[in-house]
């Protein structure tokens, strides 16, 4: 009985850790589908609307060639991906994350191959680590917020502005802020870190998130959905490819480059080292860093001109400053944030400033 | 004159030689420089880059603090971009607490030996290097050896030490090039003097037989000198001739024409009594003509022998035995007797046996036939060189006429029936040869005393 207990409780510990399933939100098929004399498995954290074009583009321009791909959040796919390198899960050809510090471990941890080519020997070094790992894309982390609900001589264009907005006591914009939950969510942790590391700006945005109850939840689509609902008036460190999408169907949206420093992030890929097909996988990475594949990554914002982001700013001085852009490099330094202790650290102060109730209004 | 053959059987150039000599020292050299650059690459780049890793695993021990009683890594970012210099390479880490846990970082990674600050081990499939680093803590709630181990792949390291090999290779046949040129170059100027010799050879007339004066390095001066030592001999031998013709010819012309005379007058002569005694002289002439025939070609070939003739090491009283044997005491009118004086020791000298003895036998002649009894025959050492000679009581030869004594009386006596006058021409030729002068002397004793004086068999006289 006692036994039996024991075993339930051990069951219900160790549940938490198994709690994320390893399973895509969701398929997406491209190119023949019956009899394809090659199909290729990608797995990324990009939403299907924003990578179907480009994946299309490339069935089309290899024709026999089946591409299958699988939606998945960033941390279950950094976590499918470790198991697939020791062989416990079913590997995918192809790995494109927004968290690229996980991929910078992945291939840190020899769980990637390398890929040669004309093409990614003209990526910039920033771009590029070992052969093994590329970036692909171009976005920003931006602030929106909702143009119908936060007037003109409030509507924030930095950090410093958003900190003032939440200054005053009984600040409006308390608890209508809201953020990604770095627990949750890979690339709001990589971003959250990398702003711990860039400014001193982070601690008093934190200490004001905090002391507004600003909201942490999870993923680009809900956070940009609350802002149009008006649920949210300003949300911070959202991805630039997703705001500017909603933005073009959207006109309350306003999407904002912060103007004390905005952070780039080029979006990952790798080939799994046991990749079924590592040369169709080459084929696509290619594909993606040639001007067919740019094109169709800039025509669903995942590729953005810092002249397009800060040109959309209401007082912004349009397009001065790359010397504003902070992009995250490929590079083994991103293993800092996802030591253990460090990353225990940080999500210890995180749960402090967002208190216990951490509440995810999904809203579906 | 004939074409002139292959003059020697054609040894390896001297360009090729110095060539192959070359090559094998600077192979060799090259394979030294190769395997020590090499090293020194290696060597070089483990260094640099082990002082990175040390740097960063410095840098996180330095990062730990205790607190509620155990020690918090905070990773600073410094360290990795300090190991994120060795751009290609993965990094594995690790902090091992005092009971051996790793409080963070790698599980992979075993703990260290002991002892080691540097070490090798693998990661995933590829060599790393790691480092360890200790930080001992005493403080309230926690105290106690904490262990930080940093390693990194070793791909820029093997990048480093090859292009530092590369670069020293680069060189050192850089180096090696301008060696060769160097050589070349030295070779081609080390003969021109040989090249400058064959030209002043060539160009000679066919008479001339004076030394080569061509300006020549030292390396070549004893070539030169050999050669103008040999051209000198020739020239010796030429004049030797040339003489002896001359010599020759005006010695034979007189007895030959008193053989005709006679010959005529004997042709002419009816009175049977004096036909005979004409006759008498030209046997006696003729007898004359036949010695110094023998004499002149004696001569001929004493001197050609002397100039010739290897010298061996010889006791000079041996000489003496034999001239004094092969002397005819009763050619010489005098009748006098030849008498031996050697030393009991051997007097060792380097010589001609036969020349030697040739030359001994024309003095005790001279002295036999002109001076004055008791004629001796000597052998002497002195400290000065060996001495073979004659000595006799008469008045010798006129001081005035030493210094030419050896040409004088073979063209001024004329000829006798008896005696060439070739005596002293050969002795003194033999003196020559051996590298000795003929001397003569008037002892404080009284006489006269002609000698060969020889060097010493060690060296020059």
């Amino acid at each position: 009985m006692i036994r039996a207990l024991v075993l339930l409780l051990a069951l219900l510990a160790a549940q938490p850790a198994a709690a994320a399933p390893l399973a895509p939100e969701a398929t997406a098929h491209y190119g023949p589908t019956t009899a394809p004399l090659r199909s290729l498995l990608v797995r990324g954290t990009t939403d299907i609307a924003l990578f179907a074009p480009v994946l299309r583009a490339f069935a089309e321009a290899n024709p026999g060639m089946a591409v299958g791909y699988e939606q998945w959040g960033s941390n279950p796919l950094y976590e499918a991906a470790a198991k697939a390198c020791t062989g416990r899960f079913p590997v995918a050809d192809l790995i494109i994350s927004s968290a690229v510090d996980q991929q910078v471990k992945l291939v840190n941890d020899g769980c990637s191959q390398p890929h040669h080519s004309a093409a990614v020997a003209a990526l910039p070094d920033d771009l590029i680590w070992r052969d093994e790992v590329f970036g692909i894309t171009r976005e920003p982390a931006v602030m929106v917020y909702n143009r119908t609900l936060v007037p003109p001589g409030e509507a924030p264009h930095s950090r410093f502005d958003l900190l003032d907005l939440l200054r005053p006591e009984h600040s409006r914009y308390a608890g209508r802020v809201a953020t990604y939950d770095i627990e949750a969510s890979g690339l709001g942790y990589l971003f959250a870190f990398a702003d711990s590391e860039q400014a001193t700006t982070f601690g008093q945005l934190i200490e004001a998130f905090g002391r507004t109850r600003a909201v942490a939840t999870c993923c680009s689509a809900e956070i940009i959905d609350g802002v149009i609902s008006g649920r949210y008036l300003i949300a911070y460190n959202v991805l630039g490819s997703y705001a500017l999408e909603r933005a073009a169907h959207n006109p309350e949206l306003v999407v904002v480059a912060p103007e004390d420093y905005t952070l780039m992030l080029s979006r990952a890929a790798l080939i799994p080292s046991r990749a079924k097909d590592p040369a169709g996988a080459g084929r696509l990475v290619d594909f993606l860093l040639s001007p067919a594949g740019r094109r169709a990554l800039s025509a669903t914002h995942l590729i953005v001109s810092p002249s397009e982001i800060y040109a959309t700013q209401a007082g912004g001085d349009g397009g001065t400053g790359t010397s504003l852009l902070r992009p995250i490099p490929l590079s083994p330094v991103l293993l800092v944030g996802l030591d253990r202790q460090r990353r225990a650290q940080f999500i210890a102060l995180w749960r402090k400033t967002f208190g216990e109730d951490k509440t995810t209004f999904v809203e579906k | 004159m004939s074409p002139i053959p292959d003059p020697a059987p054609r040894a390896l150039s001297l360009a090729a030689r110095l060539a192959a000599t070359l090559a094998a020292v600077l192979a060799l050299g090259g394979l030294a420089v190769a395997l020590a650059a090499f090293a020194y690459g290696r060597h070089a780049a483990q260094e640099s880059y082990d002082r990175l890793l040390i740097g960063a695993a410095n840098q996180i021990a330095g990062s730990i603090t205790i607190r509620d009683g155990a020690p918090l890594v905070e990773l600073p970012v410094a360290a990795f971009q300090l190991l994120s210099l060795a751009p290609q390479d993965r990094i594995t880490y690790a902090v091992f607490g005092p009971d051996g846990a790793v409080i963070t970082g790698y599980d992979s990674v075993r703990s260290p030996p002991k002892g080691e600050t540097f070490y090798n081990g693998r990661f995933t499939g590829e060599p790393i290097r790691l480092v360890q680093v200790h930080r001992r803590f005493a403080e309230r709630h926690f105290s106690g050896t904490v262990t930080v181990v940093v390693g990194q792949t070793t791909r820029s390291r093997a990048e480093l030490a090859w292009q530092i090999t590369r670069g020293a290779l680069t060189a050192a046949g850089l180096a090696w090039l301008v060696i060769c040129l160097l050589a070349v170059f030295a070779v081609r100027s080390s003969l021109r003097p040989l090249r400058r010799i064959e030209r002043a050879l060539g160009a000679r007339a066919a008479q001339d037989l004076t030394p080569i004066s061509v300006a020549v390095p030292a390396e070549i001066g004893s070539l030169v000198a050999t050669l103008n030592r040999f051209i000198a001999r020739l020239d010796r031998q030429v004049a030797t001739m040339r003489t002896l013709i001359a010599d020759t010819s005006h010695q034979l012309r007189t007895p030959i024409a008193a053989l005709r005379v006679q010959a005529e007058l004997a042709a002419e002569e009816q009175d049977p009594d004096r036909l005979r005694g004409i006759l008498a002289r030209i046997h006696d002439r003729a007898a004359g003509l036949g010695r110094l025939t023998d004499q002149l070609l004696n001569h001929a070939l004493i001197i050609h022998r002397a100039d010739a003739a290897a010298l061996d090491r010889i006791d000079l009283r041996t000489v003496a035995i034999r001239a004094a044997e092969e002397t005819d005491h009763d050619l010489f009118s005098t009748g006098a007797e030849l008498e031996l004086d050697l030393p009991e020791e051997a007097v060792p000298c380097l010589g001609d046996t036969l020349s030697l003895v040739e030359a001994t036998k024309n003095l005790a002649g001279n002295a036999l036939r002109y001076g004055r009894a008791p004629v001796r025959l000597f052998v002497r050492a002195t400290p000065a060189g060996p001495e073979i000679g004659t000595a006799d009581r008469g008045p010798g030869i006129p001081e005035a006429h030493w210094p030419d004594a050896a040409t004088r009386y073979a063209r001024k006596t004329g000829v006798s029936p008896k005696s060439a006058g070739l005596g002293l021409a050969i002795a003194a030729a033999v003196a020559r040869a051996h590298g000795g002068t003929l001397a003569f002397a008037r002892p404080a004793a009284g006489g006269f005393e002609a000698a060969i004086l020889l060097p010493p068999p060690g060296g020059r006289r």
